[in-house]
């Protein structure tokens, strides 16, 4: 589904990924850990579109299409999707229609016609239970006045409605209780299937015990360092990022 | 930053999209501004001997005065006698139905995408289109006549109700009242006069569309709505003027009189040329609206959707004057690449238990200045007296400007006024979400800016909210690619 090759990118003149390669599944789930300033939330910008990072460097396949020839807009409607670490506010907009606006600009650009005010209002009542989403909230404005968790419950809420093949979750977990942690877990455990893949990023390895990955890579100044199965994020936890980092110098 | 600068700057630099002129031969009197032309005016009317003394008082008051500059806009120094003052179609035909209505005229409208038969078709408007002075078409007129409603021209109400117009006009806005308003008065070419008779509730939207066409006409109309006790009506006036290289006058006078428990509810959509990207051309609007609600429990409400003009200098307001009266001043100004804007409101509470509420969205694109200057005065004798006032500034680039400057006299402890402000910007960061939704610039943009306006959009009638959201929507094209 995605195929990342020697991928550099740099801000401002100055490089943070330093060659990345990484080849996902449809079906799996990779978590990329790795310690600040590393490059995690970067890939996750390059991967979406963004435009203060130049890649000077390598290519980006997304079944087989070059992804970095496309806006930001043209990925997502091919169904790339990122969970923001801090989702913005947007005054005046409501969450519904926000999304009734995302989901039909994407289905125009599959020439598709706007969905049904009936369908999409049946489909968001289904997907809210799902993340236990208040229905006041996606009548105020959107993220306006969210806390800290109910924003990051309506990235997934948003997720769900727009069912992307690629969904990168950047820190979803960063500032959430444990029982909002489990509420987000349980939205991505839901809408994984074996068309789907999903990119988590995390700092931490305890969202792994909720969203089970098949691949954990660490990503350490610009590159990908290690890989290995699930069980790589607990040794991560036990021994520190300092201890790949040092047998990174050491290989 | 850059980037989402550059983004905005190209969806504010679409070119004006109904620029064009009509090609109607007219009859325009020689450029300059003295007694004589005053005096050509009205006589080219046959006005009564009054209305000629009025203008030329106002014209030798005008000659008194200076050109205010306290509001916060630049523009060169305007030479008034290099306009035109008097321009009208040459032929200016009787019509009983549409058919009869000059094809140019049509063709005009059409391009405008208001097309005149399907206004009062689907939406069952009168419209009274005022392209350039002269009143040239009025419908349903019959229809209006048979409950008792008075609209058509103001030539056409000085001839036929003298009464009304010389007991009404002047008495809002008084011909000296202030330096574009005595202009007005000394040279106004026509206008819209309505008068609405005592219990009547007017079945349909009144509706202006006002077009300056001659190259250089200052236009200068002349409004008149009177409501009387316990009527209602609600008046539409929206426009769109083609484009052009020099500077244009506008300098129109809105007078609304509501008596005791009437209410009148007057919108405007307007879309003057604004001028080209670098700001020449475009027109200046100079507008003087003023309603006064003289009797007990009535109400005024003014909405406006502002995209047009070079410059536009502006403030509806209401005289709060009967007991438990309401005044309502909704409003959403647009500027975008050199435009300027100082708009606002001023609601002044002389009666007791009057209300008041302000909600003004202001948005500056591209390099341009928007303003919103509102005064809410409580006299000694309003008892009671609220205000609400709703100010919002909404920035699309790091180069406009954003400016309120609210006033507030209170002279009564009851009152309560109440003032809120907020300033925000759409960016780099909120489009970058809107896009990873697969939500481009534009369509973005629009939806942020609709979401932004929606509470004065809800004040217009239908027809006219899809209108006013489709006028922002392509005032603010281009200003994300």
């Amino acid at each position: 589904m995605l195929e990342i090759r020697n991928l550099k990118a740099s801000v401002e003149g100055k490089e943070i990924l330093k060659g990345i390669n990484l080849k996902v599944n449809a079906g799996e789930i990779h978590a990329i850990m790795g310690p600040n300033g590393s490059g995690k939330s970067t890939l996750a910008s390059v991967l979406a579109g963004k435009q203060d990072y130049t890649v000077t460097d390598g290519e980006i396949l997304f079944e087989g299409k070059n992804l970095l020839d496309m806006k930001i807009e043209e990925r997502a409607h091919e169904g790339i999707f990122l969970a923001f670490q801090y989702p913005v506010e947007i005054p005046g907009v409501s969450t519904v229609n926000f999304l009734k606006t995302a989901v039909n600009e994407t289905r125009k650009a599959k020439g598709l016609a706007p969905i049904e005010a009936k369908d999409f209002l049946a489909t968001m009542r289904e997907k809210m239970k799902l993340v236990e989403m208040d229905s006041k909230l996606t009548s105020r404005a959107l993220n306006e006045g969210f806390s800290g968790g109910e924003k990051k419950r309506n990235e997934v809420f948003q997720m769900a409605m727009l069912e992307p093949k690629l969904a990168i979750l950047d820190e979803t977990d960063s500032g959430l209780d444990i029982d909002a942690l489990r509420i987000v877990a349980h939205g991505v455990n839901t809408l994984r299937n074996k068309n789907n893949a999903f990119i988590v990023i995390t700092h931490y390895q305890r969202l792994l015990d909720y969203i089970v990955p098949d691949f954990v890579h660490v990503l350490s100044d610009g590159k990908i360092v290690k890989s290995g199965t699930k069980d790589l994020a607990f040794e991560l936890e036990e021994k520190g990022y300092d201890w790949v980092k040092e047998e990174t110098i050491n290989s | 930053m850059e980037d989402s600068d550059k983004i905005l700057d190209e969806l504010t630099t679409t070119e004006y999209k109904y620029g064009f002129v009509s090609d109607i031969e007219q009859d325009i009197l020689a450029k300059g501004l003295n007694e004589d032309v005053v005096r050509f005016i009205s006589a080219k009317k046959n006005e009564p001997e009054w209305l000629l003394e009025w203008r030329l008082k106002a014209y030798r008051h005008w000659l008194t005065m200076v050109e205010p500059t306290w509001e916060n806009v630049h523009y060169p120094k305007i030479d008034y006698q290099s306009y035109h003052y008097y321009a009208s179609p040459k032929v200016k035909p009787q019509l009983a139905s549409m058919d009869e209505v000059d094809p140019e005229i049509r063709k005009t409208f059409d391009k405008l995408g208001i097309s005149l038969v399907e206004q009062m078709r689907l939406a069952g408007v009168a419209v009274d289109a005022v392209l350039d002075s002269v009143s040239v078409v009025t419908t349903f007129k019959d229809k209006l006549r048979e409950l008792g409603i008075i609209f058509c021209s103001m030539s056409e109400a000085v001839k036929e109700h003298p009464e009304l117009v010389k007991k009404y006009m002047g008495s809002v806005v008084p011909s000296t009242d202030n330096y574009f308003a005595a202009l007005n008065t000394a040279v106004f070419s026509d206008g819209s006069f309505v008068y609405v008779p005592k219990g009547v509730r007017c079945p349909m939207e009144l509706s202006t569309y006002f077009r300056i066409n001659a190259a250089n006409t200052g236009q200068f109309e002349r409004t008149l709505i009177v409501a009387d006790e316990g009527s209602y009506v609600s008046y539409l006036e929206g426009c769109t003027a083609p484009m052009r290289d020099e500077n244009q006058l506008h300098a129109a006078v809105v007078e609304l009189v509501a008596h005791d428990n009437s209410e009148i509810k007057y919108s405007t959509v307007q879309n003057w040329y604004p001028g080209d990207k670098d700001g020449k051309g475009g027109i200046f609007n100079f507008v003087t609206k003023r309603g006064i609600c003289s009797g007990v429990n009535s109400k005024i409400s003014w909405t406006q959707v502002e995209t047009g003009s070079a410059i536009t200098w502006k403030y509806p307001s209401v005289i709060l004057k009967g007991d438990n009266s309401i005044g309502e001043f909704y409003s959403v100004a647009v500027t975008n690449n050199m435009q300027q804007a100082d708009t606002g409101t001023k609601m002044i509470h002389i009666g007791k238990n009057t209300k008041s509420r302000i909600v003004s969205k202001g948005i500056s694109a591209g390099s341009s200045q928007n303003s919103y200057r509102g005064l809410v005065r409580i006299n000694k004798k309003a008892t009671n007296a609220q205000n609400f006032s709703q100010c919002d500034s909404l920035l699309m680039t790091d180069h406009c400007g954003a400016h309120t400057f609210p006033y507030i006299e209170v002279n009564n402890t009851s009152a309560k006024v109440e003032h809120e402000a907020t300033t925000s910007k759409i960016g780099e960061d909120i489009l970058f979400y809107c896009n990873q939704r697969g939500i481009g610039n534009e369509e973005a943009v629009n939806l942020i800016v609709n979401g932004y306006c929606k509470e004065v959009f809800n004040q217009l009638p239908m027809e006219f909210a899809v209108e006013a959201q489709k006028l922002l929507a392509i005032s603010l094209e281009g200003s994300v690619g």
